[in-house]
Order: C-alpha cells, then sequence, then structure tokens
C-alpha cells in the first residue's frame, strides 16, 4: 500500500490525492490507481507471495489496501485447472479453466469487493454501497457482514427472486426501485454525490477495479510463474478484462515473470456486446446499447471501461467475439459434461467465445489458453432448467432394467 | 450556482455534421462546457457539463433526444450486474 503514489485521470493525466474519487474534475475522465513498482520490485518476490495467505491478498505488495482481517472472507486463489475433456474437444493440447466461481459468494466480484470494503475502511466510511442486478450486490452485503458495517444494495424492481435472494441472505439494507433502468443509474449518481458511503463502483472504483488484477497475477503463479498465450474472458463494463492484463504486465515489469505475450480476447453475449460490436467494426468509440441479453451479469449497455477494453485488446494483439444467445446455454452445459464445473450465463459466453476462436483459427492447438469462469451455475439455473429429464420408473429392479435396457 | 449536469452524447452518421450543441445552448436556457470529444467515421461522442434550471436542462436533452442522439451518463451504467 505503501506502493501507491496518486490517482490518475487515464485521459489527461492530472493527478489527484489518495481519496474517494473516481472522475477528473477536468476532464471528466475516470481516475485509476497509480502505482510505484519500482517501489513494489524492491518489496516483493516469488518466495513471498507464495508464503503469503492462499487468498488474493498474497498479492498485497500490489494493492492499492492493505490487507484487513475485519472484511477477508477468502476472496482469491481459486483453482487453476488443467482442462482434459474440453480441450480434447476443442482440439487444444493446453487448456486451463480458472475457476472463479467458487469464491465466498459465487463470482469474481469478491476480488474487487474485497479490495473496495478494505480501502472504504481505510478512508474512514462506515458503509458500503452499490447498485446492481446480482453477483456485485451479493459480493457487497457478504463484505460488509463480515466487516461488521452497514450495507445498502439497490436493485431495480422488477429482479427475478432468485437474484436478489443471494444478496439478501446477508441482510443488508436492500432498496428496491420503481422506474426504467436509466432512472435508477441516475438516482444511484445523486445517492453517491450526496450520501457518505463507499459505493463500490462509483467513487472507490479506482480501488475496486484493480481487485481484478489479481486475476492475472493468480494464473500467473498458478501456470509456474508464467503468462499463457491466450486468455479468453466475458465482459460487461471491460473493468476486469482490463485488470487481468494490466496484472500479467506488473508482473513482467517488476520481474517475477518474463516477457508477456498474452494476446486478451474478450466475449460478449449477441443481446449486449458494445465491446466486441465496436472491435468488430474497427473503431474505438463504443456505441452504448440496450441491453438484451440471457448472460445477465453481462448486461452493461454503457460500459465505462469500454474504450479502455478495446486498448487492451489492441495492445494485447487479442481480439473480441460474439457468443449467439443460444450459444449460452450450450455454453454452460459444454463446461459442465466435460469438466464438471457448473457456471452461470457470462461462463456460457465465455466458452461459447472460445469454441468460436478456436474454429477461427485464432487460438490455435499447441498455444496455451486460460479460460475465465467468473461466475457460479446455482445463480442462474432458469438458463438451463430444460436439462432436469429423469427417468421416472416404478421402484422394481424389472422397471429400472426395462427403461434403460440393462440387464444385471 | 445553477446546478449542473454531465452528459455523454453519441451521433451516428448524419447527426455528427449539425450543430447540436449550438442548438442546444441557442434555444434553450442552458450554458454547454465541452470538456472532451472524439468523432470518427460514422460516429462520434461529446461529454459536456450542462448549466441551467434543471427543467430546463431536462428539456434540452428532451430535445437533444428527439433529434435522435444518445445521452447517457459520462461514467457508464453505475447498475452493475
Ligand atoms: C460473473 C460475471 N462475469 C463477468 C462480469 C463482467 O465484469 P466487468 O463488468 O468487469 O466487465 C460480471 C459483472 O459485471 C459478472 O458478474
Ligand atoms: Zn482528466
Amino acid at each position: 500500500m505503501a506502493n501507491i503514489a496518486a490517482l490518475r485521470c487515464k485521459e489527461c493525466s492530472r493527478e489527484y490525492p489518495v481519496g474517494a474519487f473516481n472522475v477528473c474534475d477536468f476532464c471528466f475522465g475516470p481516475l485509476e490507481v497509480v502505482y510505484d513498482l519500482e517501489a513494489i520490485a524492491q518489496v516483493t518476490s516469488r518466495d513471498k507471495i507464495t508464503s503469503g495467505p492462499l487468498s488474493l491478498w498474497r498479492y498485497a505488495d500490489f494493492l492499492p489496501a492493505d490487507y484487513n482481517a475485519q472484511i477477508d472472507i477468502n476472496a482469491g486463489f481459486t483453482p487453476l485447472i488443467r482442462s482434459s475433456g474440453l480441450a480434447k474437444k476443442l482440439g487444444l493440447d493446453e487448456l486451463w479453466i480458472k475457476n472463479d466461481s467458487v469464491n465466498p459468494s459465487y463470482s469474481f466480484k469478491d476480488r474487487v469487493v474485497a479490495v473496495a470494503t478494505a480501502k472504504a475502511l481505510e478512508l474512514g466510511f462506515e458503509t458500503i454501497a452499490c447498485a446492481s442486478t446480482g453477483n456485485l450486490a451479493c459480493s457487497v452485503a457478504a463484505h460488509a457482514s463480515r466487516a461488521g458495517i452497514k450495507a445498502y444494495v439497490f436493485i431495480p424492481s422488477d429482479l427475478e427472486k432468485g437474484k436478489v435472494l443471494g444478496a439478501a441472505i446477508y441482510n443488508p439494507t436492500m432498496v428496491a426501485i420503481d422506474g426504467s433502468y436509466d432512472d435508477v443509474n441516475r438516482l444511484c449518481s445523486e445517492l453517491a454525490d450526496q450520501y457518505p458511503w463507499a459505493f463500490v463502483n462509483i467513487n472507490v472504483r479506482p480501488f475496486y477495479a484493480d481487485g481484478s488484477k489479481t486475476l492475472g497475477y493468480e494464473v500467473a503463479e498458478q501456470l509456474g510463474w508464467r503468462a499463457p498465450e491466450h486468455a479468453v474472458a466475458p465482459s460487461a463494463s471491460g473493468a476486469m478484462f482490463t485488470k487481468i492484463y494490466q496484472g500479467l504486465k506488473e508482473f513482467e515489469q517488476v520481474g517475477i515473470i518474463g516477457n508477456v505475450h498474452t494476446k486478451m480476447h474478450c466475449a460478449q453475449a449477441r443481446g449486449c456486446s458494445p465491446i466486441a460490436t465496436a472491435y468488430e467494426e474497427g473503431r474505438l468509440v463504443i456505441r452504448p446499447v440496450k441491453p438484451a441479453t440471457i448472460a445477465k451479469s453481462l448486461g452493461i449497455g454503457n460500459p465505462a471501461d469500454g474504450y479502455y477494453a478495446l486498448k487492451t485488446i489492441e495492445a494485447s494483439n487479442g481480439s473480441a467475439v460474439i457468443a449467439e444467445e443460444n450459444e449460452v446455454a450450450d455454453g454452460i452445459k459444454l463446461l459442465a459434461e466435460t469438466e464438471g464445473i457448473f457456471t452461470e450465463g457470462a461462463g456460457g459466453v465465455a466458452i461459447a467465445g472460445l469454441k468460436r476462436l478456436v474454429e477461427r483459427g485464432t487460438i490455435k492447438k499447441n498455444e496455451s489458453t486460460v479460460v475465465y469462469i467468473t461466475g457460479n451455475g446455482l445463480k442462474t439455473t432458469e438458463i438451463v432448467e430444460d436439462v432436469v429429464n429423469p427417468i421416472h420408473i416404478d421402484a422394481t429392479v424389472t422397471a429400472f432394467e426395462e427403461s434403460l435396457g440393462l440387464k444385471a | 450556482m445553477s446546478p449542473l449536469k454531465r452528459v455523454r452524447f453519441t451521433f451516428l452518421d448524419r447527426l455528427i455534421k449539425e450543430p447540436v450543441i449550438y442548438r442546444m445552448s441557442h434555444d434553450f436556457n442552458v450554458i454547454t462546457n465541452i470538456r472532451r470529444a472524439d468523432v470518427q467515421e460514422g460516429v462520434g461522442w461529446v461529454i459536456l457539463e450542462l448549466e441551467g434550471e434543471i427543467l430546463e436542462i431536462e428539456r434540452s436533452l428532451e430535445w437533444v433526444r428527439s433529434i435522435g442522439v444518445r445521452v447517457d451518463p459520462t461514467l457508464g451504467d453505475l447498475v452493475e450486474p
């Protein structure tokens, strides 16, 4: 934490002191945390990381907040699994699955919220908040419970019940808002201006976003201190995608790993693909869209980091890929059937995107590839309800054998 | 001081050539202050701050939308999935 120097505008490079601000007063550009990588290089090492906690806090030297046991629900350090079944099916020699669906509140959002909450406490906040339709709300509510602080979670009132439960169980103050999506957005920006709360993805966003750098560090460590040739990740705001690459590049810059040549591939679903569409059209300008996708956790129509995701694609020689809506459920099932991992819509998009990248020849057979599975299937069971198809029989051996054509 | 509002306009195709911001400040009692912009072939955006009475700002934005310009929050969506 001693290693963070300032906040800096990503557009005009003006610097600001470290605090709860996310926008440049001058050009309204987003702020990001500036690290003193030379100072970090002095204190970090592979040994130090390896002997650290089995959570994202093993990378504390690279994070903008100090470890704080008060907020710790053990986010991060999730399994990286060498694929066999899926790799064979896709014809890849070296495919790895980063299973971030097994975080404490069942999505990668625990990484960003852990860092945002630790920073919020450092900055003196006693309440954390967010507006969310799913994973973010779950994580904010869970971290607030652990920390013993208040959480305000704003949701659109027409949300499905199942989505709300995963957050409500932690007993935050949950506010359901009547009105359009734009109304909810507007209200939250007004509240963030007026209340002394840390809105994790608004006023403490620069710190929040950097929690996702650990998805880069962790994969590099788990691969035996190297970066893969390809990484495929699902995107909504584009923040996680951008930060995975920043994490890999920082490891390179401080000498923890060798040269990084990872091509970053951003996967979105047809019904909400502003980043991938801009990529396909060869532009760096995002046209906002109205989200209409089955992969609801990727439903951001006006992505805050869309432009930076496009720059990451450009810098890494990567690409973007669109999963058709009907491929999302197929992707979820394919991962479950070949690897025993049950992911949600975002993971279905990542798997469908990976498949397309292989078919296109963008990812070649012998190139090492990591696919990021960022959320858990038990939160979006409605997408794959049709798999429930048991064979109904009477409780006799004969009925069992007849129905399956078996004979003992 | 009058209320301020930050917005992002996205223009497509023919609208890029229209003097939308000039007409906005001319036809409504709203001061426009451009902070950042990018215009490319076929699409462009402008981030600006508007100053005026809230109702007048809303009326001016209604008009901007009515001619086909997209109006969004400058920070992107604040509701995250
Ligand atoms: C499961 C899951 N995966 C991916 C994302 C996309 O993250 P980002 O908004 O950083 O692009 C989200 C949330 O937005 C999510 O909930
Ligand atoms: Zn700036």
